[in-house]
């Protein structure tokens, strides 16, 4: 889904998710490592503070991945 | 019970003539042209449950060269015949032959709606582009083999159009057209992965019951240059949606997506979104959703200016069982969205 | 190791005074059983019904599937649940060959599923071909899903016992033996005999996707070995509904068909070394923390081959990959049994994850094949449920009680340890 909309809207698209290696096969480009399948952004078994914080810092690595030029499929650690 | 059956040949067969003559306009006639006498002979020794009952010709570079035309042209030729089933060639390994005999076959076979049946070698650019449209038996690459690839052809055309239950592509002698079936073998799973495995072991062939695929890749999007100034979307294949999923969303295997308004919402709370993917632990999302589609700490981000605008609606649909097929083309339709929105970038979160 | 199935034979089942087994019919004393039920606290009353081949009846929605079975020492079955904590495999189990307790109930959450006893669609589970003796319950009010999973595990399971436990004492008509010393001892036997491994994956990522091995969750659990007889004699349960069919029911990993194809060649054509019950982790560092310790355990017990099945479709695709990838590129071989999700109309790309090194595919069917399901004169359970069932939708059901539904529905229809015959081809 993620490199079909890229290429029909011609716009970065940056994914969350946690296996890695499905998204690099199916073509993703901009990969951000989510926290864990049920819960891709955040941790709310963690309590409001840390989940808040994790959702944050993943979200500020998406805007950093569509910000970076790059040539071929990239991991945002 | 009859069964009537239209031939598609090229100018050659037809006997117009060889190369000079393929600029041929269609053309039809109201009985068995050239081979199509042996399909006559062989639809007799088969029981007489089908006959020719016209022939449509066209040249082979005027297919090639006015591919609109003649498909529709040669459509309505056919058509004309009320036929139960199309047989288009033996192509061999003629290349604009096997086009047009894929192309018409296809064609046929989707306008119609009934079976189409062609025939041309392995390396046929026809097989290519039409395999996955009409039923392609296999031939050699010259006509030496046309009684053999006529037979071939002849059969399994009786067989589509009496609808007898047919076995896998490899069985029924043609080359398969993508699509996967569900069989019942004679030995159980895990006998077939002991006898594979003892095969490898010894040095034996075995034969792999699905091939690894290859992936489609495509170059990355120029990145955003103006954040601060950037429209951005939020999509997501978790599942999320208002409670009671108004658009019944499917559980699994979704056929669809939606599409939902944010504008003005600051975060997504359980009594407001709840998650319908059927193939994790929903009970994060439950607590809040925002761990699949982030809206809280988005909207904080829009709102401290990171970037400019949240765009008002988030696109959702349910991950799991979702056929790649239906995922590239929620992806194609959510892109398009996109595009005319003039969204600047997006982000997707998968569970 | 050595274990005796003593098998007896059941050839139907009917209500009666006395619990007990005589002449191939299972008599179940309905009271006495209820009363087992509902020990546990959680259910505020339940049902027992009978369902046997060739009836037209769908049992929906179902939960587990458990082979009643007992150790004949008298000390249960399942340790940990039913039985003190001991090693399986050993000794005599007395088993009612034919019989089924199935689980069933208002839903929890997605993916249980349905058997049909009759129809064109009974062939697709071997629970049309059980005497199936079926457990519908209603749990207390805002009982928490957790609990509710759990409360239904552990009562199907002793329910399946307390059958087993009333016909000790009746002969049985046929008698198994698996016998099988330590991995050390048999190479020292069968030097020469290629070693086989069997990791057997199964689905452990939380609610209702869980697995138990000797009552412990599996899905924090790091690979260990588990010799055949185990695995044959009630030292896994599954907590779980996947899609219901690739489910690997408790009824199935007593009957593991890897297992028993394996061993049947043990000493002959190779040498097997046992199974590992391997976890499918919901984060990436779980999956590939998994794949390389599992390869450890390959590597330092010598297997030149591998079998390794799936529980499920999608996330846990990625771990077969990881598996067979590893393996292939150490110089062992790797067979992969799994089924596949090539949409309804089969024409999407089978598994969501795909490695170049995985030459050796078994496939056990497309989940998402279409099916023209009739009704059925009886429904034990609710027939709405095919609402919320992965394989069906609201729209799936029609007012006459004939459903067009996707295979995956069934339970087992698609089960990728290969316990049936089902499988796909190209058309």
């Amino acid at each position: 889904m993620t490199r079909e909309i890229e290429r029909v809207a011609n716009i970065p698209v940056v994914q969350i998710a946690t296996i890695v290696p499905i998204m690099l096969t199916v073509g993703t480009n901009r990969v951000v490592p989510g926290v864990a399948i049920p819960h891709p952004v955040g941790d709310p078994r963690k309590g409001p503070e840390i989940d808040h914080t994790l959702r944050r810092n993943l979200l500020l690595k998406a805007l950093d991945a569509m910000q970076t030029e790059i040539q071929e499929q990239t991991i945002f650690e | 019970m009859q069964y009537r059956i239209v031939h598609y040949i090229n100018q050659f067969y037809a006997g117009k003539g060889g190369e000079d003559k393929a600029d041929h306009k269609p053309e039809s006639v109201p009985s068995p042209v050239g081979p199509g006498s042996e399909i006559t002979r062989l639809l007799k020794e088969a029981g007489g449950e089908g006959e020719i009952v016209g022939t449509v010709i066209c040249g082979d570079s005027y297919y090639g060269e006015n591919i609109e035309e003649a498909r529709a042209t040669c459509l309505a030729l056919i058509e004309a015949f009320k036929p139960d089933l199309l047989i288009a060639g033996p192509a061999f390994n003629a290349g604009r032959y096997g086009v047009a005999c894929g192309d018409i076959a296809s064609a046929a076979g989707e306008k119609l709606g009934i079976p189409t049946v062609t025939s041309m070698f392995k390396e046929n650019p026809g097989l290519e582009l039409y395999g996955k449209g009409c039923y392609v038996v296999p031939s050699s690459e010259s006509a030496r083999s046309m009684r053999k690839d006529l037979a071939a052809m002849t059969e399994l055309g009786l067989k589509l159009v009496k609808k007898i239950p047919m076995g896998p592509a490899r069985e029924e002698g043609y080359f398969s057209r993508g699509i996967r079936k569900c069989f019942f073998k004679e030995k159980t799973g895990a006998a077939r992965a002991v006898d594979m495995m003892l095969a490898r072991l010894r040095g034996e062939e075995f034969h792999t019951e699905y091939e690894m695929p290859v992936f489609k890749k495509i170059p990355p999007a120029l990145p955003v240059r103006d954040i601060k100034n950037a429209t951005i979307a939020i999509i997501s294949s978790g599942g999320v949606v208002p409670v009671g999923n108004p658009d019944h969303i499917r559980v699994s295997s979704a056929d669809s997506f939606g599409s939902y308004s944010i504008a003005g919402i600051n975060d997504l709370t359980p009594e407001n979104y709840e998650s319908i993917h059927g193939g994790y632990d929903r009970a994060m999302a439950a607590i809040d959703p925002d761990c699949i589609v982030p809206v809280d700490e988005l909207r904080k981000l829009e709102k401290e200016g990171a970037f400019k605008k949240l765009h008002d609606f988030f696109y959702t649909t349910t991950g799991t069982g979702t056929s790649v097929n239906n995922a590239e083309k929620f992806g194609q339709e959510i892109g398009e969205i996109l595009r005319n929105a003039e969204v600047d970038a997006a982000i997707l979160t998968s569970t | 190791m050595k274990l005796e199935l003593h098998k007896i034979a059941v050839k139907d089942a009917q209500w009666g005074d006395k619990t007990h087994a005589d002449g191939g019919v299972l008599y179940v004393n309905k009271e006495e059983a209820l009363a087992v039920v509902l020990q546990e606290s959680q259910f505020v009353t339940a049902e027992l019904d009978i369902a046997r081949p060739g009836e037209s009846v769908r049992i929906i929605p179902v939960k587990d599937v458990i082979e009643p079975r007992v150790k004949m020492d008298g000390n249960g079955y399942f340790p940990g649940y039913c039985a003190p904590m001991s090693r399986a495999g050993e000794g005599a189990t007395l088993v009612l060959d034919g019989a089924a307790v199935v689980t069933c109930g208002p839903i929890v959450a997605f993916q249980e599923g349905m058997i049909d006893m009759s129809g064109p669609v009974a062939e697709y589970t071997p629970f049309s071909k059980t005497i199936n003796i079926v457990m519908n319950v209603e749990p207390v009010e805002g009982i928490d899903p957790h609990e509710y999973e759990e409360a239904l595990r552990k009562t199907g399971l002793r329910l399946s016992v307390y059958l087993a436990k009333e016909c000790l004492g009746t002969k049985a008509d046929s008698i198994e033996v698996y016998e099988k010393h330590s991995v050390v001892e048999e190479s020292a036997k069968y030097p020469d005999l290629p070693k086989v491994l069997y990791i057997c994956m199964s689905i452990t990522q939380g609610l209702l996707h869980d697995t138990y091995v000797y009552a412990s969750d599996l899905r924090p659990s790091l690979p260990t070995l588990l010799h055949p007889n185990e695995v044959l004699d009630g030292a896994v349960v599954s907590g779980n509904c996947v899609s219901a069919c690739d489910k690997n029911t408790t009824y199935h990993h007593v009957h593991n068909p890897v297992v028993t194809e394996l061993y049947a060649r043990h000493g002959k054509e190779i040498n097997f070394l046992g199974m590992v019950p391997a976890v499918e982790s919901t984060i990436l560092a779980g999956k590939q923390r998994a794949a390389m310790m599992n390869l450890t355990l390959s590597k330092e017990l010598g297997a030149n081959a591998v079998i390794i099945t799936e529980e499920g479709y999608g996330n846990p695709d990625t771990d077969f990959c990881l598996n067979a990838k590893l393996h292939e590129d150490a110089g062992i071989v790797a067979i992969v049994i799994s089924d596949e999700a090539a949409g309804i109309d089969g024409k999407s790309q089978s598994t969501a994850d795909a490695t170049p090194e995985l030459v050796s595919f078994v496939s056990t069917g497309n989940v998402n094949e279409m099916l023209e399901v009739p009704s059925m004169q009886k429904v034990i359970g609710d027939a709405r449920a095919i609402a919320n069932l992965s394989g069906g939708a609201a729209e799936s059901l029609r007012p006459d009680g004939s459903m067009y539904i996707e295979l995956q529905a069934i339970i087992a229809s698609t089960c990728e340890i290969g316990f049936s015959r089902n499988s796909c081809e190209w058309i």
